[in-house]
């Protein structure tokens, strides 16, 4: 009786109000510790309020138009082109029977592990006019420069497919883990009323999908925003590109952060839209019949099909990118493995590992507490905090940079004129910062695959955990966690692999004579010898494989462990 | 779960305590925009030498300089080495440098490639001639940079997008020999004549140029060594079509930019550090700049290498290249408002 009386009385009570923020501690830690994390974030949106001289006038008058456009046409095409691979392998693979369904269930991430601007310079060294490709072509045709029609790789269209072929694993992964969780019973319903395989895919199981597919998309989106690499090799000017260009060029750094501020506000309100769209639709499952789905056996033909979408994907993701890379790395390399190399593959290893440890503790922290005590504040904060993925890396590393030594110099101007000894930068340059700023960057990538297995648990499962006499902290360890595995071993995994391509923070914080792969490969790269980048650029691939395949068994398990 | 806590906890707890361990000789702290393989085996010929222990951080020179800024009194770099002269003039507008009066480096330094005051020095030099494709452009139809603007050259010239360093500085250094306005009409004139939209490094442009695409490609005279020295064949066959020829002989010269140094304001081993900047200009170390990646010393007596040798002696712009720094922003609007993409 009493535990009725609590779970009506915890109903019933209103929403959190900023009053009674000091009464819970848990609720309030939350909301200081995705503040702090926020920091960057906010520095870089203070500059907004900063006076940056007539620079904006001719930003106007001559390039900003550009970049507004250039950005915008490349989130499209990038949005189409993961939402049409990413989706589509993901409903083949969890859904449907076809040869080598097993193999591409995990090799279809492993695009994931090659960084973009990477898969740019393979696609220009094989597609581009001077390559091998165009080069045979002319041989065995006679033709010459501007006697046939070949698509140009580095263009607009041309970034947003390296980028797409990238980046479609965050859909793919998230809309997979979404369909697997999907009873059979929504789609037998929907079969029953009629709908064929098709309808019931596009009716049923993709709006049901919608909150896992639109985090994949925003996540692909968000870090479309910030590239780079691949749009600045590409001759594409795009709102980053700008940042850049106003920053190195201009020499206008406050400019150069108010255009990442006005991006990130974009960003945001288009956040905000898609929240707004879904109002107050739910998506967990409202019954506790769960049966798991039975494939669908695709015919011959049909099956061939589904293979060639798959094999495709994998083919121009990962096999071909990563073979130009081994060619080069054979044939080409002027750079060989030595003892260096471990140095460099123990420093990357150590940095991923920790920062998707931290990011996933720290995403479950906030993912549970914007469930629990989700007022306005820790909400707000939690987002904030999340913002970091859409800000070019560099100027998140600017971000952390300019309150970290500002808090140590503060310290030691007070240690000095207090006791007369200095204490120097006690944060700054120490791989402290860094790991900041890997949190600040990724920590998007972990929550929203947090938030969206969580979302998918239904809150009465909490209600009755606590009418049963559970804290909390009880229920995080024996009802979600069990239930969120795949999800937390999706988040590690997502954030493990982007640690290890990070490059711009990982360059501008790191201590002295501390080297990553991914920062070995771009100084090659970017001193265009690009063959010898790719013993570094491959080593990133293989150790980013690793986890892909211990990602895929233990997905797969959490399903067998559904049905049993 | 508990590896992981220990994962993470370790190098927390390690990374707190800074990375100080200075050898007996002392130590040097460096932030280099030049990339570790271009700095380092000089570094570490140095420790060698003088059992000075060199530390290195490299990046890209503004977010380093941000970083040295930021990082105050604090900081712990004693030198910054930057790819072009613009960063340097930035790192001494901005105050983290110092002045250094050492006899050597005044000697050994032309003046023009050193701050007046001291602040920043040049070590190595990197020419951006004009690139022809031989058989198909006579010599005697190119002149000067200004010439390139010219209407015969229409869809015949290739070169980088304007985003990059070599290319601004370029342009800063016509502001400053011709003003703004001409400027500004040669580069609209420039812009007419691009085979392609500028995409690419500036071994693509002379790639490009040897495929057929375009007859003239501007680029720094390293690429090209870089290329002709390269073990992918293809780029050892388009280098070898190429011709080099230095614009501008019979005025101010070719434009030359310097990878260059300057001593922090904050430096700590103030000493040490000097000596380093002096191995730097040294004979031995000098000759390695040629050597290993094709620029040309900043020393007029060091032999600047076979290939570099090949192409003979040069008159250089005698423009002292804190201007380029100063010029940097004008030429970049001027670049934005002619459409050099």
């Amino acid at each position: 009786m009493r535990d009725a009386v609590s779970l009506r009385s915890a109903r019933r009570k209103p929403r959190h109000t900023l009053l009674s923020t000091g009464v819970n501690a848990w609720h309030f830690a939350v909301a200081l510790l995705a503040l702090l994390l926020a920091v960057p974030v906010f520095v870089v949106l203070g500059h907004l309020f900063e006076p940056s001289g007539e620079v904006w006038r001719h930003l106007v008058d001559t390039v900003l138009q550009d970049y507004v456009i250039n950005s915008l046409l490349l989130m499209i095409g990038v949005a189409i082109g993961v939402l049409l691979v990413g989706v589509s392998t993901a409903w083949l693979t969890s859904m449907c029977h076809f040869p080598g369904r097993s193999l591409f269930e995990w090799a279809l991430l492993l695009p994931m592990a090659i960084p973009a601007y990477i898969i740019a310079y393979t696609y220009t060294g094989l597609f581009d006019f001077t390559g091998p490709f165009q080069t045979l072509l002319r041989e065995w045709t006679g033709w010459g420069y501007g006697d046939y029609w070949f698509p140009e790789i580095r263009s607009l269209e041309g970034a947003a497919l390296m980028l797409s072929l990238v980046l479609y694993p965050y859909v793919y992964l998230l809309s997979r883990a979404a369909f697997l969780s999907q009873s059979i019973c929504v789609l037998d319903v929907s079969r029953t009323l009629g709908n064929g395989p098709w309808r019931s895919f596009f009716f049923v199981a993709l709006p049901l999908a919608r909150p896992a597919i639109v985090a994949g998309l925003s996540l692909a989106l968000m870090e479309t925003l910030a590239d780079y690499g691949t749009v600045q090799y590409f001759g594409v000017s795009t709102f980053t590109t700008g940042i850049f260009r106003t920053w190195y060029g201009l020499n206008n750094a406050t400019a150069a952060a108010q255009l990442s501020a006005l991006l990130l506000l974009v960003v945001f309100a288009l956040i905000m839209l898609e929240k707004g769209s879904r109002r107050q639709a739910r998506y967990h499952h409202t019954t506790q019949r769960h049966q798991v789905l039975t494939r669908f056996q695709l015919t011959r033909k049909q099956g061939l099909m589904a293979f060639l979408i798959c094999f495709g994907a994998l083919f121009f993701g990962f096999l071909l990118p990563a073979g130009q890379l081994l060619w080069w790395a054979f044939t080409t390399a002027e750079e060989s493995l030595d003892g260096r190399f471990l140095s460099l593959i123990s420093h990357s290893l150590l940095l991923a590992g920790t920062a998707s440890g931290l990011a996933l503790l720290l995403a479950l922290f906030f993912s549970y507490g914007k469930r629990r005590h989700g007022n306005w504040l820790v909400l707000a904060a939690v987002r904030m905090a999340g913002m970091g993925y859409a800000i070019p890396g560099t100027v998140i590393a600017v971000g952390v940079i300019i309150p970290f030594a500002a808090f140590d110099n503060a310290l030691d101007a007070w240690v000095r004129e207090r006791f007369g000894w200095s204490s120097g930068l006690l944060l700054s340059g120490t791989l402290a910062a860094l790991l900041f700023a890997y949190l600040v960057r990724f920590l998007a990538v972990s929550l929203q695959t947090v938030d969206a297995g969580l979302g998918k648990i239904r809150p009465t499962l909490d209600e009755v955990a606590r009418s049963l006499g559970s804290r909390s902290g009880e229920i995080v360890r024996k009802v979600h966690i069990p239930m969120l595995k795949g999800s937390l071993m999706t988040a590690l995994l997502l954030v493990f692999v982007d640690v290890l391509k990070e490059l711009p923070a990982t360059l501008i914080l790191r201590p002295f004579n501390y080297n990553t792969l991914a920062v070995r490969a771009y100084e090659l790269a970017s001193d265009e010898r690009l063959a010898d980048a790719s013993y570094a650029a491959l080593t990133i691939v293989i150790v980013g494989i690793l986890p892909v395949i211990l990602l895929s068994r233990s997905i797969t398990r959490s399903r067998h462990a559904q049905s049993t | 779960m508990s590896i992981y806590v220990k994962l993470i906890l370790v190098p927390l707890l390690l990374c707190l305590f800074g990375p100080a361990h200075a050898s007996a000789a002392g130590e040097v702290n460096l932030y280099s925009a030049r990339k570790e393989n271009l700095i380092k085996p000089l570094l570490d010929r140095f420790t060698e030498e003088t059992g000075i222990a060199v530390n290195l951080v490299t990046g890209k020179a503004d977010t380093l300089l941000q970083r040295l800024q930021r990082e105050g009194r604090n900081s712990p770099a004693d030198l910054l080495i930057t790819t072009d002269a613009g960063r340097l003039h930035r790192a001494k507008t901005a105050g983290v440098t110092q002045a250094v009066s050492s006899e050597t480096l005044n000697s050994l330094v032309p003046a023009n490639f050193r701050d007046p005051k001291g602040h920043w020095f040049g070590l190595s030099l990197r020419a951006r001639p004009i690139l022809y494709v031989e058989g198909k452009i006579d010599p005697a139809e190119l002149s000067t940079y200004e010439a390139l603007s010219d209407a015969k050259w229409r869809g015949r010239i290739c070169i980088r997008s304007s985003n990059n360093i070599y290319n601004q500085s370029l342009v800063a250094s016509m502001i400053a020999a011709n003003g703004k306005q001409a400027t500004t009409q040669w580069a609209a004139g420039l812009v007419k004549n691009f085979a392609r939209p500028p995409k690419g490094g500036d071994r693509d442009q002379i790639k490009a140029a040897a495929a057929g695409i375009c007859d003239i490609a501007i680029a720094n005279t390293y690429y090209l060594v870089g290329m002709l020295t390269s073990k992918d064949e293809t780029q050892r066959q388009a280098a070898e079509k190429m011709a080099l020829f230095w614009p501008n002989q019979a005025e101010r010269g070719v434009h030359v930019n310097i990878s260059g140094v300057a001593l922090t304001r904050s430096a700590k081993n103030r000493e040490q550090a000097i000596r380093l900047l002096e191995f730097l200009v040294s004979k031995p170390s000098q000759a390695w700049y040629a050597e290993t990646n094709g620029e040309y010393p900043v020393r007029r007596d060091v032999a600047a290498g076979e290939i570099l040798n090949t192409w003979g002696a040069f008159k250089l712009d005698s423009l002292n290249l804190g201007k380029l720094g100063e010029n940097n922003p004008e030429a970049v609007r001027l670049m934005d408002r002619v459409g050099w993409k």
